[in-house]
């Protein structure tokens, strides 16, 4: 897998955000890349960047500094490779489930049987299918974030960005989505970048994990999580032993310069 | 007996639906405020034209200036039924509906516009203050000598009083909706007037509605202002013409049918809201 060409590639990147007050630098210097299919998730503390980083991939805005590239690519504007999972789930409350879940093909004018088969099949996988015509209001926060999910895969994204996807969720509903949606991530082949700063949820789900530090934002160090740990779905592999020695190093590494 | 077995029935109309003991006290406990609420008022409507009546019978207040209940609802039938009511009434109430519908709408395209460019909205910014701390009425002689005497001075002085206050409002809801929705529409790749189509005006729709209920307010003030200026029809009309012959019952005909016909205006607007936004939460 690793001698492939990189799907995503982050090039000296760096992000100013200029006001009338002054500037302040996001991010700097930002390199890594991204394999087809791989699970990468940036841990950071809050306000190192990291969101910005998604924003950057998504092309809502330009870096000033360094270049994104998907597939080569300079990304310039927002991309249909793209699916982009905000930390809530956002739904539209004045539609229902299934016309939440076709927003995405509506704005890019996709909406035909097959597509509207395949968010209803999606829809199914989540578990959900007995609510397309329920009203947002109507349903509980792991359910509103699965539809939320259901809304970001139906444009057939082929990278998925998840921003604290489960941040605003309780802690029972957060280990049953997180196995959700590494389930439906692996099932449909999808590459994905999780930003959070929970350590645990980072080891239980990624591949990858890139540390960032904070203000300006740069990658600290990269620790590569071995299958024993990957392979399970995240709820297993937070009980196996190794996950408590990958989350003290995490830890330390994290802690070094604090 | 008989008085037990109708107790027996009110108490049941009044427990009905309950689904324990405890709901049925709580249930008759309310329904029976809500009935006396009722009585009182049907009572201190009452006591009121009773009174009315016989102080103007005895002559405790003016006759001339206060008429009496009995003379404006015998000048209420015999003008009803003279045809000639019913002239004014849909005269003020079509200019109304109108004023009322090209106020909201024109507020609401103002405020598309100015949402559409930030330079735009800095711009008129100082000049929506201005007009909106104006008072509108004060530009009544100005709309008679633009749009003539007629319908078109009234419709305008109705549209004139709500426009500037929706135009802001509306324009204020659609700054409010929350960034991150524009974010989401954006990452679909959204553009600008789909952003304000999927997100931005639906979002913003229940401040439109409410602001729906004000402008039928603000559009009786600018007919019946626009009717005292001008007009030779409409309830406006009227009341001006009963102050000048000093036919005060006239006056409180009038006033009587605008307080109706507003009220059921607003009725409207708040079931068209009900039934608008009842999916929302």
């Amino acid at each position: 897998m690793t001698d492939r060409e990189p799907f995503i590639q982050f090039e000296q990147v760096g992000k100013t955000y200029v006001t009338l007050d002054g500037e302040t630098t996001a991010l700097e210097n930002i390199n890594f890349h991204v394999f087809r299919g791989e699970f990468v998730t940036l841990l950071g503390p809050s306000g190192c960047g990291k969101s910005t980083i998604l924003s950057l991939l998504a092309g809502l805005i330009k870096p000033t500094g360094g270049t994104v590239l998907i597939e080569q690519k300079p990304v310039t504007s927002p991309s249909r490779k793209i699916g982009y999972m905000l930390q809530q789930d956002y739904l539209l409350n004045w539609r229902t489930i299934e016309q939440n879940i076709l927003l995405g093909l509506e704005i890019q004018r996709q909406i035909n049987d097959a597509n509207r088969e395949y968010a209803l099949k999606l829809l199914d996988e989540m578990g959900l299918s007995d609510y397309r015509n329920y009203y947002p209001g109507q349903l509980s926060g792991g359910m509103r974030q699965r539809v939320a999910l259901t809304r970001t895969l139906a444009t057939r994204p082929d990278i998925l960005l998840l921003d604290e996807p489960f941040s605003a969720l309780d802690f029972t509903t957060r280990l049953r989505l997180e196995d959700l949606v590494v389930k439906t991530l692996r099932k449909h082949k999808k590459t994905a970048i999780l930003v959070t700063h929970d350590i645990s949820e980072a080891i239980a789900m990624s591949d990858r994990i890139l540390i960032l530090t904070g203000r300006p934002g740069q990658i600290k160090s990269e620790i590569h999580i071995p299958s024993a740990l990957r392979d399970p779905l995240p709820f297993y592999s937070r009980d196996l032993p190794e996950f408590q020695n990958y989350f003290q190093n995490i830890w330390k590494v994290m802690n070094r310069d604090e | 007996m008989n008085k037990t077995a109708k107790t027996g029935l009110f108490e049941k109309y009044l427990t009905r639906g309950a689904e324990s003991s405890i709901h049925a006290a709580y249930l008759k406990k309310y329904r029976i405020n809500r009935i006396l609420v009722r009585l009182t008022q049907i009572f201190l409507l009452f006591a009121f034209l009773l009174l009315w009546e016989t102080a103007s019978h005895k002559q405790w207040i003016n006759q001339l200036l206060f008429s009496s209940p009995s003379e404006i609802w015998s000048l209420f039938v015999s003008m009803l039924l003279g045809g000639e009511l019913t002239v004014h009434i849909t005269a003020t109430l079509l200019e109304t509906i109108l004023g009322f519908f090209l106020g909201t709408l024109f507020g609401t395209l103002a405020a598309v516009g100015i949402w559409w460019s930030r330079f735009v909205s800095d711009v008129v910014d100082p000049y929506l203050v201005v007009l909106n701390g104006m008072p509108k009425v004060a530009l009544g002689p100005i709309f008679i000598v633009a749009f003539g005497g007629g319908y078109g001075a009234i419709i305008a002085m109705g549209v004139a009083i709500s426009v500037i206050i929706t135009t802001i409002v509306v324009y204020t809801s659609f700054r409010e909706v929350d960034p991150n929705y524009i974010k989401l529409a954006r990452t679909f790749g959204a553009s600008k007037s789909q952003i304000f189509q999927k997100v931005i005006f639906p979002a913003s729709f229940p401040t439109i509605i409410s602001t729906l209920k004000v402008n039928v307010g603000l559009a009786w003030v600018g007919i019946i202002v626009g009717e005292f200026l001008v007009s030779k029809f409409g309830l406006g009309y009227l009341i001006i013409y009963g102050f000048q012959v000093f036919n005060f019952t006239l006056v409180y005909v009038s006033l009587f049918i605008i307080a109706i016909c507003a009220t059921f205006m607003y009725q409207a607007v708040v079931s068209l809201e009900k039934h608008l936004l009842k999916q929302r939460d």
